[in-house]
């Protein structure tokens, strides 16, 4: 079962900046475990451009599709046996990047 | 329907709901076609035994039927779609379990129907539905909302267990110890709010709720006999229990712990409830160290054991919840404390401790009751008259605002 793991960082609060170190040696672990799919961390969201091509002509924005303080930061995909599994690892995942974690079942 | 056949149908319903629908969703790893078929089956069972009689092992009967049930629908879905879609049998290839004291079905249905990915509101419906076999306006009625939004709740639920894989089994060692405390909260919860209904214009008290939680606890008992919260948790529903009959009055009003007519206790119940806490008091003695509802349990053990509320050991009772605050820090086991500081140490030194509770309790109905009452005691009436004003405005329950209003008004 695939999930995919969501990094939330809240930009009044944000976690700490040291953690690379802590999540590599996480991202090891999940490879030699055999659940790491994917992972990335994410530029600003003032990076992201906003694109609608439903109308006559592509609409190109500035920006994130929507502003709010609480923002996707990095993301994972695991493949995990099922939920339980996958909320323990997140709940290593929160610490390891002192940020909120949102787990999202693939359909 | 004769009475016998009624009272055949009702007894398999409470002994054979869960594990129908416990065997089922492990065959077919879809929760949704386990409750219909199970539903389909009993709703069959009504139907045939007047006529056919009551067969010799009704859970057979009843398993077999729905699982007759659980196919058809599967195959008629399988036509209609037009094309091969089996039932997931998702947790089939998974390696056998070691075969244990917990290895039930019904175990796996409680312990997913109250998966910590599931909201407390949605783990509620959800067990009293598929682990309790109640009906959805039966929960809807019992929670007052809506039968379309209890529907509703209980349709994502399915959903999201099915869709986000949340797995149909007992936690390993390690977190289950975690898991049956989120159970086991689930069922306070359904005990809390049939013992006193916080929404106003139902019952001050909702047997049907109590009795439910009772039963649901007794059954994770006979599945879990070696955890002693389980124990506790059933001690101290069953103590609480046992005092119902005097809890309200004739005229719809609670009636307070010392104003109880103690003699209308149920004095079996209290047998029950008191032979749990003593097997759980050995277990402490052989040092096992009580959790939260063991020691509430024990604490209402004191309380039954007395004859009159003069005889009370409050001694006891505090020493109890000096116990239970270094447990549970809570500012509402603290006010609890309180009540037995005040009768040991007066209302004066009790008042003192319940005031440093303001910045937390302000919103809460007990903590302005608790004042008030102390204050009566110490003669300071219009103070206690504010504070049963504000008790009885935050009050939900029907049958507490009736009694706060009396006390408030035999104020001097």
């Amino acid at each position: 079962m695939r999930y995919l793991v969501s990094v939330i960082d809240d930009k009044s609060n944000p976690g700490s900046t040291d953690r690379r170190p802590a999540i590599s040696a996480f991202n090891e672990r999940l490879i030699a475990e055999g659940y790491w799919v994917f992972a990335g961390g994410l530029a600003d969201t003032d990076m992201a451009t906003v694109i609608d091509n439903r109308g006559e002509q592509a609409v190109f924005s500035d920006g994130p599709f929507v502003e709010s303080k609480e923002y996707l930061a990095g993301v994972w995909v695991w493949e995990v046996p099922d939920l339980d599994v996958a909320l323990k690892l997140a709940a290593e995942a929160s610490k390891v990047c002192d940020r909120k974690i949102e787990v999202r079942p693939f359909q | 329907m004769s009475d016998a056949v009624q009272e055949a149908v009702t007894r398999a319903h409470h002994e054979e709901w869960a594990r129908v629908v416990a065997a089922l969703t492990r065959r077919f790893g879809d929760l949704d076609i386990a409750e219909e078929a199970a539903a389909e089956a009993f709703a069959t069972a009504v139907e045939r035994w007047p006529a056919d009689g009551v067969p010799p092992n009704p859970g057979a009967w009843l398993t077999t039927t729905a699982n007759r049930k659980a196919i058809d629908r599967i195959r008629r879905e399988n036509k209609r779609d037009d094309k091969h879609r089996e039932a997931q049998m998702v947790y089939g290839d998974d390696p056998p379990e070691p075969v244990g004291a917990i290895d039930d079905d019904r175990l796996r249905l409680i312990f997913t129907c109250c998966h910590p990915a599931l909201a407390m509101q949605t783990r509620v419906a959800l067990t009293l539905r598929m682990v309790g076999g109640l009906t959805v306006p039966e929960i809807a009625h019992a929670f007052l909302v809506s039968e379309t939004a209890m529907e509703q709740r209980i349709t994502r639920a399915k959903a999201k267990i099915k869709a986000a894989r949340i797995p149909y089994r007992v936690p390993s060692a390690e977190d289950l110890p975690a898991r049956v405390c989120g159970v086991l909260a689930v069922l306070f919860l359904v005990f809390n709010e049939g013992y006193l209904a916080t929404v106003a214009d139902t019952d001050p008290i909702r047997h049907d709720l109590t009795a439910e939680a009772i039963r649901l606890t007794r059954l994770i008992r006979a599945l879990l006999p070696d955890d002693g919260e389980v124990t506790g948790l059933l001690a101290l529903m069953l103590l609480i229990e046992a005092r119902r009959p005097a809890r309200i009055s004739a005229g719809g009003e609670l009636v307070a712990l010392d104003e109880q007519d103690r003699g209308a206790w149920d004095a079996t119940l209290i047998a029950e409830g008191h032979r749990l806490v003593r097997e759980r008091l050995a277990a402490a003695a052989a040092g096992v160290a009580p959790g939260r509802y063991q020691i509430l349990a024990a604490i209402n053990a004191l309380h039954t054991s007395a004859r009159d509320i003069r005889d009370t050991d409050w001694s006891q009772i505090l020493a109890l919840y000096d116990q239970l605050v270094r447990l549970d820090p809570s500012p509402i086991i603290a006010l609890n404390r309180a009540i037995a500081v005040a009768e040991l140490d007066g209302p004066q030194v009790a008042l003192a401790a319940v005031d440093r509770l303001g910045d937390k309790l302000a919103g809460y109905h007990a903590y302005h009751a608790t004042r008030a009452d102390l204050l009566r005691r110490l003669g300071r009436s219009q103070q206690s008259r504010a504070a049963y004003d504000r008790a009885i405005e935050l009050a939900g329950n029907t049958g507490e605002a009736a009694y706060l209003t009396r006390r408030r008004d035999q104020l001097q």
